[in-house]
């Protein structure tokens, strides 16, 4: 997609939307209506970068937990993320059972994922195998942390797609900490992406507070999987703003100052200068926008909250097909 | 009808169904070129090509993991994990993966796949070559365990397995490959993976067994047949979920009962029967639910001698046998 042809505005509204729903699981937390949260804060562009090179419903996603913006990019309805955050019947995700975040839709081929790291990394690697012995024309993201690279699913997985040059596109957020734990303590190596060679696969490192370096760079590496040429190991280099959950706090780990240097790099606040520098926005279109997604999220909100309850006995159903 | 080993019917069913169905894929160590360290694939990559019949690097995790992602973009994957001993890496995809899929996507999702894993002892395997795991996963609602004990049953159930729209632990008994025989259809035909079987019918006590032990209860209720004792001998064949209603009808029809395994005694499968029965048909029972079971090792000892003393085999059989009839 060129640069022409990408409704920036669109993109903009993605990530003001990621960033609005955030915020308001916050407070909703705080309120004591959501037990748990888990938030992207910093890493829309990454998300939303990579999920515009995707085509919803055709091409395959694994997110991870913190791919709020991805999800709501490849067309989850903040009403869908809602009924996820509250835990309700109608939650398209689990139905309430598992805990936020856990994201799954048929639709949008987003594939249900676990609380342990990295299970999806394989399974990426499974489903990608897949659409090679079925012919389909359709490629395979999967999204993880850079913790989640320490783990053995990361290598395996890796080996496999590597062999028989899959389809599948490795995508590893680096926001620098696995809860508390720095990438020093992570690896030895200054990249994630460092590793690809070891596979004989592509590497690529892109910032990932820049939406059009990761949108390009993820468009490459779609048509590298699509061409036939196999798997990408790409790397975002990004940044948590916030804790790692509602239950977490940062100030025991980091300074306040290395957060408040990276917001000066928040990504929402570059692409609004990036559209502004282009003539295609100002700033009473953005109060607007910010304005408009507000009443959105509100009413999304609202609709959720009301939205029935599962009936505690079925916890029972569905463990088996019959 | 052909005679075949359990082995052979194993290989059949993958045959057959993979030639009905193209979705059918077989990944693991050694299943392509090499047929299986068993032969349990022999013959499949040829017919069947390398796209379909994979080589694996070796890699349990990844194996189970792959087998998830295929299956959950519409393939219908039989991995093989070379043996169930070194099925472990792969328990948290199992587990935390596989068996909670179809769950905590509210039916919305779910993972038609097989694992077949070899299982059990008396072939010199020693610790890591003879496990019997059924017990890990038959603990985990989501995962259907089953273990079929005739040929006819293995091609039945295997082929009823692939078509399962969830996945299935299929485990196979490893002596009893070659050693056992019968007759097998020729064709596609399914047995059910939740039902139990009556192998012989009787009136004064009931066996529950599965695998390799059915075999032998067999032949330890004909030993007391001789005695005037009839012995009810129930294969299980379905360990998760179990069939309640098989268990407890034959638990009351003859009000005593005896569980035999291979796996270890304490929270072994026989813990789950024995607590089954007494909490549902006490009232039936005119003597004490039994278990015979290898002791609590570790593992299977190499030395042949320790290994013989260790497993439960027909004379420990029948006398345990022989005991509950006279209590």
């Amino acid at each position: 997609m060129s640069e022409l042809e990408l409704d920036l505005r669109h993109a903009h509204r993605l990530m003001l939307l990621a960033r609005t729903i955030d915020e308001r699981e916050w407070m909703l937390n705080r309120q004591g209506k959501i037990p748990f949260v888990v938030s992207c804060q910093g890493q829309e562009a990454t998300q939303v970068g990579m999920a515009l090179a995707l085509r919803p419903g055709v091409d395959h996603v694994l997110p991870y937990y913190r791919d709020l913006g991805m999800v709501l990019a490849l067309g989850m309805t903040p009403v869908e993320v809602f009924l996820n955050l509250f835990a309700k019947a109608d939650d398209p995700n689990s139905g309430g059972r598992q805990m936020p975040n856990h994201w799954a839709h048929v639709r949008l081929r987003i594939y249900s994922h676990s609380s342990p790291v990295a299970t999806q990394i394989p399974q990426a690697t499974g489903v990608a195998l897949a659409s090679r012995i079925k012919g389909e024309d359709a490629v395979t993201l999967v999204t993880f942390g850079e913790g989640a690279s320490s783990k053995g699913d990361f290598h395996e997985a890796l080996n496999f797609a590597a062999i028989h040059k899959l389809p599948v596109i490795f995508a590893c957020e680096n926001n620098r900490y696995a809860i508390s734990v720095p990438q020093v303590k992570q690896m030895a190596i200054a990249n994630v992406a460092d590793r690809a060679s070891g596979y004989g696969i592509h590497g690529e490192i892109v910032d990932g507070q820049d939406l059009l370096a990761v949108l390009k760079a993820t468009e490459r590496a779609v048509d590298r999987a699509r061409a036939g040429d196999g798997p990408t190991l790409l790397e975002a280099k990004t940044y948590r703003l916030v804790p790692h959950t509602s239950d977490d706090d940062d100030r025991r780990y980091r300074a306040r100052e290395e957060v408040a240097e990276w917001k000066k790099r928040d990504p929402i606040l570059l692409f609004k200068n990036l559209l502004i520098d282009r003539g295609l926005w100002d700033e009473p279109q953005d109060q607007a926008l910010r304005q408009e997604i507000f009443d959105q999220v509100s009413q999304a909100q609202a609709a959720a909250e009301a939205a029935p309850d599962p009936v505690p006995d079925k916890a029972l159903d569905h463990v088996l097909s019959s | 009808m052909p005679d075949m080993s359990l082995i052979e019917a194993i290989r059949d069913a993958m045959d057959t169904e993979m030639g009905l169905d193209e979705r059918v894929i077989v990944l693991g160590e050694d299943v392509g070129l090499h047929g299986g360290v068993f032969r349990a694939t022999d013959g499949l990559q040829k017919k069947y090509g390398e796209s379909r019949v994979i080589d694996t690097p070796l890699a349990e995790l990844l194996i189970a993991g792959v087998a998830i992602g295929a299956a959950a973009n519409g393939l219908r994957p039989v991995a093989e994990m070379q043996f169930a001993d070194f099925s472990h890496p792969a328990f948290d995809q199992i587990v935390s993966d596989a068996a909670r899929w179809r769950y905590r996507t509210n039916g919305l999702q779910n993972l038609p796949l097989v694992i077949r894993m070899p299982y059990g002892a008396g072939i010199h395997g020693a610790l890591y070559h003879s496990q019997s795991v059924e017990a890990f996963y038959a603990h985990v609602p989501g995962l259907r365990v089953v273990t079929p004990s005739t040929p006819y049953d293995a091609k039945g159930m295997l082929i009823a397995a692939i078509r399962d729209p969830d996945p299935v632990i299929f485990l196979e008994h490893k002596k009893a490959y070659r050693l056992i025989r019968g007759e097998v259809p020729i064709g596609d035909y399914t047995v059910p993976l939740d039902r139990a079987r009556v192998a012989r019918e009787g009136s004064d006590l009931s066996v529950f067994a599965y695998g390799l032990m059915l075999h032998h209860c067999l032949e330890a209720a004909g030993a007391l047949a001789q005695e005037g004792v009839s012995v009810e001998v129930v294969d299980l064949r379905a360990l998760a979920p179990l069939d309640h209603d098989a268990i407890l009808s034959s638990a009351r029809k003859t009000g005593k009962a005896l569980v035999v395994h291979e796996d270890n005694k304490t929270l072994g499968l026989g813990a789950e029967v024995a607590a089954l029965i007494v909490e549902e048909a006490f009232e039936w029972l005119d003597g004490p639910v039994v278990r015979v079971a290898t002791p609590d090792l570790p593992a299977m000892p190499y030395n042949h001698g320790q290994e013989t003393w260790a497993l439960p085999n027909v004379a420990k059989i029948t006398a345990a046998m022989r005991d509950l009839a006279a209590y």
